[in-house]
């Protein structure tokens, strides 16, 4: 049979996952966190908490901002000590909460245990007030609330939930170490989606270079069918290795075979794309009453000597982490918050980690070193390599003469960041940097005009009435 | 042989009329009648096209200037009060003169000042830069230090000092369009009053952090201690999320502030003297000694009276 893929694009970097032996570890609780108030897409959540508040574990310290935005908790139990501005890892200011660790004092209404809950009594409602309640995020990269994603819009139903398992990126191994030591939550996870979204079938993508990922969740899979009528119609999936196959469209065209238009959603073709990760929290906000208070972090690259995977609560100085492995190898030259292809270099390690923190990737100089600059040779590598169908030599052209208007007709708006255009340039230009520049500009723009011609609407028909 | 000849340039000929007959016609049914004053105040203006008026261009402005009423939100930056009045002449209307601007670079974070806390290797292009993240020092406000504003210059009014690493606006050039503030991610460069001879006081950090991590990123910075504020007797100076900001249409250029400012984030340009910071520091402190002595001598006064009022009630 051949293997299944995405068809539009995409690369093959040498996969490099050399922390994929390192078993979960959880990392010991920082003396000072600090939890950002926005950590998720969408308006920043409202602080409930004020400084010298004594917190605990779990306990809700801020609520949302508006419908889309997510509960934030405390991840450590002690007393708030202020509530500011502070330099996250690109070094510009973010609202945060700093908290100073004392004990590890849990709310007495989170199940603590180990025994895996595979009754799922609630109804889809009371599921996604559980998941919404929980924090519970996207935890892919985008940081989506997963309770919005979970309400399709009236008119639109699911046909099928896919669970991303790809973790196409280099490096990264969190996903698959969870797929491998918490397979049977990610599976009940699954099932609790499933069931909120009311939807009969649900597949687990996972790329063929984590064969015993893969094994191991059709065992899993297969011997929690009998539980109920949630675990049927769970299928596992093995997709060939292609970068970016965990990007939310790539995944549903090479699952589904379709294709999501411009501007749309993947609701659109009935689907509704999670992590595994994220179907790893919500088995826990619901069956465990556990909110999203730490997440796996890991931590590579081949000159840092001690690889790990880490659960880390959320909020902890990323120095902190990297101290707990030894600091910050000598010829490291640059840090990566992710991996190496969406990840962003950080410029501040005094920063803490987030929800959405997947990774810390150390590299040299050598490895990081950007060629120089020359002219475009036309030679189209870039709109080969674009899984979106783009044209990475026209956006950056565009985006460098400033034409907003051209760049919106070429669908700037679609690129996914996801970095294969830069990767298979020979001309060495910066095609990423200057089309997310673009991108973001464009997306202003739109948004602009759209919030205006709403307003205008709404004018009008006050006007009629 | 003749007659080929003749037939051919009667039919040429014949075309040549008929086509020329055609032309003339559909010109006379398209044609665009404009206001003849149109070109006559398009030739008035500067030609540079730079869109500093707020229109595409020149054409553009005097055609929206000649459908105007009056010349109240016309005003061509470039060419100043003399394109001006030429152009209201040539309209019979009135202009209002503005003071001439110029470009102000707020900003002074040099390579010396500010240490590079990171190393940045992506596109050569300030935008770029800002979208991705704080900057390679400290300060996620100031300078960036990859020349947006130069390339957007029209009239190579900036260039870009290799040793500070900061735009440098030549005034004789500037002509106040506003194309590098609109460039410039950060919004540090300010079109502000070119003054008096040009002289003209303002402060160079746009800074919005606290005193104390804005003094380790950056030494020349302003850290909103409010010394300007306090000294400044002409109320020129307001304080907002930690950075002071000198107000031109009120400053008297006295250059107080400027010798008062703990980290020197105060900049007096093109003044005939240098400013002597330790006679005017002197001075003001002075002034401030006498003022603290009149007002606890004025409260003393009111003291005494109020006891000696109540002497007098109790005696009474």
């Amino acid at each position: 049979m051949a293997r299944r893929t995405f068809s539009i694009g995409g690369v093959h970097p040498a996969d490099s996952k050399i922390s994929r032996d390192c078993k979960l570890e959880y990392l010991p609780i920082a003396p000072t966190v600090y939890i950002a108030l926005s950590q998720h897409i969408g308006a920043p959540a409202k602080p409930v908490v004020a400084v010298g508040d004594k917190v605990k574990v779990g306990q809700v310290i801020a609520e949302p901002g508006a419908f889309m935005s997510a509960y934030i908790h405390s991840s450590v139990s002690g007393t708030v000590k202020s509530i500011g501005p502070r330099k996250d890892l690109s070094g510009n200011n973010q609202m945060v909460v700093e908290i100073a660790v004392e004990g590890d004092e849990w709310m007495e209404d989170i199940d603590r245990t180990d025994t895996l809950v595979t009754d799922i009594p609630q109804d889809p409602k009371a599921i996604i007030e559980k998941i919404k309640l929980g924090g519970v995020v996207g935890l892919g990269g985008a940081t989506f609330p997963t309770h919005v994603k979970l309400s399709p819009p009236p008119g639109k139903t699911c046909e099928m939930l896919i669970i991303n398992g790809c973790e196409c990126e280099p490096y990264l191994t969190s996903d698959f170490r969870t797929l491998l030591e918490k397979g049977e939550q990610v599976v009940v996870g699954t099932a609790i989606i499933k069931k909120a979204l009311g939807v009969a079938k649900a597949t687990i993508a996972i790329e063929d270079n984590k064969l015993e990922a893969i094994e191991h969740i059709t065992k899993v899979v297969e011997s929690l069918k009998a539980k109920g009528p949630e675990y049927s119609g769970i299928e596992v999936l093995s997709l060939m290795k292609k970068y970016p196959e965990g990007g939310e469209k790539q995944l549903i065209d090479a699952v589904m075979h379709r294709q999501v238009k411009s501007g749309g959603l993947p609701i659109d073709v009935g689907a509704v794309v999670d992590n595994v990760c994220t179907a790893l929290a919500v088995y826990e906000a619901v069956q465990k009453n556990k909110p999203l208070i730490d997440n796996s972090v890991t931590v590579t690259g081949e000159c840092f000597p001690k690889q790990a995977n880490l659960i880390v609560r959320v909020g902890t100085p990323l120095n902190y982490v990297i101290d707990y492995l030894g600091g910050v190898p000598k010829d490291a030259a640059k840090v990566i918050s992710g991996g190496p292809m969406m990840g962003k270099s950080i410029a501040n390690l005094e920063a803490a980690t987030m929800k959405g923190t997947g990774g810390l990737l150390f590299l040299t100089r050598e490895q990081t070193k950007r060629m120089p600059e020359s002219s475009c040779i036309r030679c189209g590598k870039c709109a080969d390599a674009c899984p979106m169908g783009l044209e990475p030599f026209l956006l950056n052209r565009l985006a460098k003469a400033g034409d907003t208007d051209a760049l919106e007709a070429n669908a700037v708006q679609d690129c996914i960041m996801c970095g294969c255009c830069l990767y298979s340039c020979p001309a060495g230009i910066p095609l990423l940097d200057v089309i997310s520049q673009a991108r973001g500009q464009v997306m202003g723009i739109m948004r602009a005009r759209a919030a205006a011609a709403k307003a205008a609407a709404e004018a009008a028909k006050a006007k009629t009435e | 042989m003749t007659t080929t000849i003749i037939w051919t340039i009667a039919i040429i000929s014949g075309l040549g009329l008929l086509l020329a007959l055609t032309l003339y016609l559909v010109a006379q049914r398209f044609k665009v009648v404009e206001d003849p004053r149109i070109e006559l105040v398009e030739k008035a203006m500067p030609g540079a096209n730079c869109g500093g008026c707020g229109f595409a261009g020149c054409h553009a402005f005097a055609d929206s200037a000649v459908k105007a009423p009056n010349l109240d939100n016309h005003y061509c930056p470039v060419g100043g009060n003399e394109t001006m009045k030429k152009v209201a002449e040539i309209l019979g209307y009135e202009v209002k003169e503005k003071a001439p601007m110029v470009a102000v670079v707020r900003c002074n974070g040099t390579c010396e000042a500010r240490p590079r806390t990171s190393e940045y290797d992506g596109s050569i292009s300030c935008k770029v830069k800002a979208s991705l993240y704080a900057g390679d020092t400290g300060c996620s406000f100031g300078c960036l230090g990859c020349g947006d504003c130069v390339a957007a210059c029209k009239f190579g009014a900036l260039s870009m000092d290799p040793v500070t690493g900061l735009p440098v606006v030549d005034e004789e050039k500037c002509t106040a369009c506003g194309a590098c503030a609109k460039a410039c991610p950060k919004a540090i460069i300010e079109l502000r009053k070119k003054g008096p001879r040009g002289m003209r006081e303002y402060v160079s950090c746009v800074n919005k952090d606290k005193g104390p991590s804005v003094k380790k990123a950056c030494a020349n910075a302003c850290i909103g201690c409010g010394i300007c504020q306090k000294t400044c007797t002409h109320d020129a100076i307001t304080l907002e999320n930690n950075v002071a900001y000198i107000d031109f249409e009120k400053c008297k250029l006295c250059r107080e502030c400027e010798a008062m400012c703990p980290t020197g984030a105060i900049h007096g340009v093109n003044f005939p003297k240098p400013l002597d910071k330790e006679v005017v520091k002197a001075r003001i402190l002075e002034r401030q000694k006498k003022a603290r002595e009149a007002a606890a001598a004025a409260a003393a006064a009111e003291a005494a009276k109020v006891a000696e009022v109540k002497k007098e009630e109790s005696n009474g």
